[in-house]
């Protein structure tokens, strides 16, 4: 008896990836600098939203504070920059590991609150990442502070060569976190998520060590997150505590993205946030009430479609279809069931 | 003197985040729903008390008898005709419909009221003060708003267990499926829950409103100090709310009283604290 990942779709949705790494990858020599920034944009929140997912699809963690690691992630890469001189792109690879040490007190502490307590509990350590990041005046207080010219200038000297190595980076940062989620997923570990996912009490009967695994899991996320944060502010080139630790900006789209895409689900992120990108590029001119139809929309697809666009497609057409959807970053998973 | 009048003030303000909690704690008790819009309801009731100043011309406070009634109404219809569909097993629905719910009403309030800051006027009221010893004064509406949070939670507390109402909330608390096999229709419980949560809401928002400014961002603040008090005082004891409420407030004075900008963090820093030594909060209801 064999365990067989692979179907038929998968095999396809394999291939259509490869072909659309190939296309995104050459995208400086086709696309003109404002859709490298979209792009690149949208690699982040597919980033963003993937971590999310897996805190709060896999894990149950309903996490509405991963803001504090955005933002983390952002004052930690203008701290080595501007206080101790380090190359952006290393501080970017600190920024990680910087993140996941802060998240096993904070992760200690606030496992200690269930479900939508948890929830907020988040929300408070971010809060106190933000008062925080406020005090510290070397990095501008609460008005906060620009990245120097010298230091982007260390990233290449031309501005063309620049925007391609930032687009290249958010690329490259976008497809290691979601080839290490699938990673993850694949693993023994990821089986115990899966089963976490579906029915925690009888996961844990079944010998799984719950806490330990969500633990890992936020852990991992903080890791992952505050990798994300530093490169957007990177790009970003300013970081202020209000826009590091946007609640909006960074959990509430993000959860949009999620929830629209289809949570639980590694594909979900990526249709979600195709989705959401055609939502703001067509709407976002409206102001507020782009943002309020935002939440209705979020609220009908819970009520209706709480398994998301993806959800839907999977419970309707079933995998075999899948390739006819022509979505060029469908399929990503290839065990049949996520 | 000085630190017993930051003490004192602390206790007051402290009033009014138990009043943000009772609601919260409320609805938690009946139907385990954390509401992410609770603090966008509160700034919401803030806002149909300023329009209900502005078209009859009385103040805020009389302006509670309309208030109240309307924030209770709109309790009542949301969680008949949406909150009711989110409850169930799974605990994502509740929590990203009510996170939904905020986005709209914070950005829908700013659509009508633009995000210029507001305040209610309450006249001759807001300057008067009694003196309790030398250097030690005390507002007149801080002590007002304090007796009110003191009588509307001993209020909650008598109707949860003096009247056939409070008999069925706690009935639907503990066993969702035996009440409604006792007959009660718990669609219909859960509404007169989340109508009490808003009305004690409606109350709180007023006089967030008379005490300080207000735009249609600051209701997830409030939704926090709200959670804190909560988990302070321990999950579903109405008067663990209340000291909740009291020690954040005392928390947040004393840390502004040693630098501005330590306000907030205080408060939030005491709460870490309290979660870590004391998870279960000061006063945890007691099992049953």
């Amino acid at each position: 008896m064999t365990v067989e990942h692979a179907t038929r779709s998968s095999r396809v949705g394999i291939a259509i990836i490869a072909i659309a790494a190939v296309i995104l990858t050459l995208a400086p020599y086709w696309g003109d600098r404002q859709t490298l920034r979209l792009l690149a944009e949208m690699f982040t929140f597919v980033a963003l939203a993937s971590l999310w997912n897996l805190l709060a699809g896999y894990a149950g963690l309903v996490s509405v504070g991963q803001q504090a690691f955005v933002g983390l992630g952002g004052y930690v890469l203008f701290a080595l920059a501007i206080l101790f001189d380090v190359n952006p792109i290393l501080a970017i690879l600190i920024a990680g590991p910087i993140g996941a040490l802060i998240a096993v007190p904070v992760a200690i502490l606030i496992f200690r609150l269930r479900g939508a307590y948890f929830a907020i509990g988040t929300w408070v350590v971010a809060e106190v990442f933000r008062l925080l990041a406020s005090q510290i005046s070397v990095l501008g207080g609460g008005s906060g502070i620009s990245l120097p010219a010298s230091v982007v200038l260390t990233m290449a000297p031309s501005r063309q060569m620049r925007e391609f190595e930032m687009y290249w980076l958010a690329l490259l940062l976008t497809v290691a976190i979601l080839a290490a989620i699938f990673a993850l997923l694949r693993s023994r570990h990821g089986l115990a998520l899966t089963a976490i996912r579906d029915n925690e009490l009888a996961a844990q009967s079944n010998g799984i060590g719950v806490w330990n695994i969500k633990f890992a899991v936020y852990v991992l996320t903080a890791f992952g997150t505050s990798m994300v944060g530093a490169f957007i502010f990177l790009q970003k080139l300013r970081i202020s505590p209000d826009t590091a630790f946007s609640v909006n900006d960074w959990t509430a789209f993000v959860i949009f993205i999620t929830v629209i895409g289809g949570i639980g689900r590694i594909e979900g992120p990526i249709i979600g946030t195709i989705i959401f990108f055609a939502l703001r590029q067509t709407f976002a001119g409206l102001g507020s009430f782009y943002l309020l139809m935002m939440g209705a929309v979020a609220i009908i697809a819970m009520l209706w479609a709480p398994k998301g666009l993806w959800g839907l497609i999977v419970e309707r057409l079933g995998w075999q279809v899948l390739p006819l959807q022509r979505h060029l970053v469908l399929g990503k998973d290839t065990r049949g069931k996520s | 003197m000085q630190w017993l009048n930051v003490i004192l003030q602390g206790v007051l303000i402290g009033g009014l985040y138990a009043m943000f909690a009772a609601g919260l704690s409320l609805i938690f008790g009946v139907m385990r729903l954390v509401n992410i819009a609770h603090g966008d309801l509160i700034v919401l009731a803030a806002y149909v008390s300023l329009m209900a100043t502005q078209a009859f011309g009385v103040d805020p406070l009389t302006s509670l008898l309309l208030v109240v009634p309307v924030m209770a109404l709109i309790g009542y219809a949301l969680q008949r005709g949406l909150l009711n569909y989110t409850l169930g097993d799974d605990l994502l629905p509740p929590l990203l419909v009510t996170f939904g719910l905020s986005i709209i009403i914070q950005n829908g309030l700013l659509e009508a009221f633009t995000a210029d800051s507001r305040k209610l006027q309450a006249g001759a009221i807001e300057v008067q003060t009694f003196q309790l010893a030398q250097n030690l004064w005390i507002g007149a509406l801080p002590l007002i708003q304090f007796i009110v949070a003191v009588a509307v939670i001993a209020a909650l507390q008598l109707l949860f267990y003096r009247t056939a109402l409070g008999r069925a909330l706690r009935a639907t608390s503990d066993d969702q499926a035996v009440a409604q096999l006792m007959g009660l229709d718990t669609r219909h419980v859960f509404a007169v829950a989340m109508a009490l949560s808003l009305a004690v809401i409606a109350v709180a928002g007023v006089f967030l409103a008379v005490r300080a400014n207000f735009d249609p961002a600051i209701g997830p603040a409030r939704l926090i100090f709200a959670f804190e008090a909560v988990i302070i005082g321990g999950l579903g004891s109405m008067w663990g709310t209340l000291a909740g409420g009291i020690i954040l407030g005392v928390s947040q004075a004393i840390g502004a009283q040693i630098d501005p900008g330590w306000q907030l963090l205080a408060g939030h820093i005491v709460f870490l604290a309290i979660l870590a030594v004391r998870p279960q909060g000061l006063f945890p209801k007691v099992s049953g």
